[in-house]
């Protein structure tokens, strides 16, 4: 973070430091969550919220933790704002928090939240924290969105529930590829995301940690 | 940092202080917005009972809808008779079913449907005249493959043909088991008929794998563990152990006297 200002912070972490692509974090919810556009949509604008807010409210209050319970405090800001957007969903967007079910509630885990809080909030001010929150929860969503997208499409001929390819269960020609609505399919696409990612910025690609030595003969191995 | 932050003095005043706030803002957003989310279930549960009975059409009414057309009732499941101990705007039978003085435990070969508990008391939805219903709508319940699958059976004033089947809570996979709630799977419940004898209280309704005849319908492909929960819970809610004994009134056609009389000491409990 050599240079802290409102538009990197804001910007960068939907490509070039995307917490899910380069990161490798909140992977758990992404393959979750990403059935259908509408539940991965109103997913990315929880984990806005409470992003967001959360790195406000710890950054506001960091001169004031003390360091041996940080985490904790951190948690508890964090969980009380995810208890409030699941209150908030509960009331006004019944279907969708059916829908998401536990997975609200898995926002306290998620590592990009609590990442956010302990690694910028904590010395930043709050009102960078607050864009910082709120950049990360766009990269956090432009990943679901375009996962969501390709499960939907594939898995169930639809977009945000409109149908695209009609389906043979409702008399149309497209199979669907019932392995695109399961977990696994994520993965996939996520690592095809990020191969994707990384191919058009090679920045993105880690170091080899080792290398394997060539022809190397027994007694040299020894 | 500042300094002294990690004085015990300073940890407590931050945990304390913290904790306040934070128990108050979750506090408030929960009790304000109770009102809004027992609405939303309430309403969440009457769509679909209205689904059911096929009297939903997008942009109904529901209240409007639920108040004309439907009268809820709490039947005691071993008589088949109504009762009126409990109000069957706020009975809950999977909360009864952990009462021990509503409920009962099944033991092993008796639990098909994997409840391990079931409540003595039912509520049951009569579309029409209370007396003389067009339509019987059941709750049912019971283990699929991955979890609990909760549902309605919206059965004709017969009580023997069954007019169609919606499950409003499941964790079937999507795309095979969770077709339970395929239209096209749905539409072939109509006219299924669950008992195939006069007078036998063990229903014969099933899904099957070729289906024929008045009490066989399709199974849903690729799901066969989905299919033998619908079939098990089916066995079991209409069977002597749940609906059995209230729908034989329907069937034998006794029932009409008996919805009368409490119909009139369930208004004058009302009333009270």
């Amino acid at each position: 973070m050599a240079d802290v200002n409102a538009k990197s912070v804001l910007i960068a972490p939907i490509f070039q430091n995307n917490p899910i692509a380069l990161q490798i974090l909140g992977i758990c919810s992404a393959l979750a969550v990403t059935t259908s556009m509408s539940v991965s949509l109103v997913m990315a604008l929880a984990v806005i919220f409470v992003t967001s807010l959360s790195s406000f409210f710890v950054s506001l209050i960091r001169n004031h933790i003390p360091s041996s319970i940080r985490i904790i405090v951190q948690m508890t800001i964090i969980a009380s704002l995810v208890i409030v957007v699941d209150q908030i969903l509960k009331a006004y967007a019944y279907e969708m928090s059916k829908q998401l079910s536990v997975f609200v509630g898995l926002i306290i885990t998620n590592c990009i939240v609590m990442g956010r809080a302990e690694g910028f909030a904590m010395s930043n001010t709050p009102g960078m924290s607050f864009l910082d929150g709120i950049g990360n929860g766009l990269g956090y969503g432009f990943v679901l969105l375009v996962v969501g997208f390709f499960r939907e499409l594939l898995g169930a001929g639809s977009v945000f529930g409109f149908t695209i390819l009609p389906t043979v269960q409702d008399g149309g020609w497209y199979v669907p590829n019932g392995l695109l609505l399961l977990p696994p399919s994520a993965f996939f696409i996520i690592g095809l995301m990020i191969w994707v990612m990384r191919s058009i910025d090679p920045g993105q690609v880690e170091e080899t940690e080792f290398k394997m030595k060539e022809n190397s003969k027994p007694q040299e191995a020894v | 940092m500042a300094q002294g932050n990690n004085s015990i003095k300073k940890v407590l005043i931050v945990a304390f202080s913290l904790c306040i706030v934070c128990s108050v803002i979750v506090s408030t957003a929960a009790v304000a917005l109770r009102p809004a989310q027992q609405l939303n279930q309430e309403l969440d549960r009457k769509t679909n009972i209205l689904n059911v009975a096929r009297l939903y059409e997008p942009g109904t009414d529901v209240e409007e809808a639920f108040r004309t057309q439907i009268t809820s009732r709490v039947v005691e499941l071993e008589t088949g008779e109504y009762t009126d101990e409990f109000d069957p705007e706020t009975f809950d039978g999977f909360e009864a079913a952990r009462d021990p003085a509503t409920g009962r435990t099944l033991s092993g070969d008796r639990d098909i449907a994997g409840l391990s508990r079931v409540e003595n008391y039912a509520t049951v939805y009569l579309v029409g005249d209370a007396g003389d219903p067009d339509q019987i709508v059941l709750p049912i319940r019971g283990q699929g493959l991955w979890g609990r699958m909760m549902g309605f059976l919206s059965i004709e004033g017969d009580g023997n043909t069954i007019i169609s089947i919606t499950y409003y809570d499941h964790s079937e996979t999507p795309g095979l088991g969770g077709e339970v709630n395929n239209p096209r799977w749905q539409a072939q419940w109509e006219g299924k008929e669950i008992y195939d004898e006069e007078g036998d209280l063990s229903p014969a309704i099933r899904l099957s794998k070729s289906a024929s005849g008045e009490n066989e319908v399709d199974a849903l492909s690729g799901a066969t563990l989905t299919s033998n929960g619908v079939t098990n819970m089916l066995q079991f809610w209409l069977s002597e152990e749940g609906f059995g004994p209230y729908l034989a009134k329907f069937r034998s056609g006794t029932e009409l006297e008996d919805a009368d009389n409490t119909d009139t000491d369930f208004e004058d409990g009302e009333g009270a």
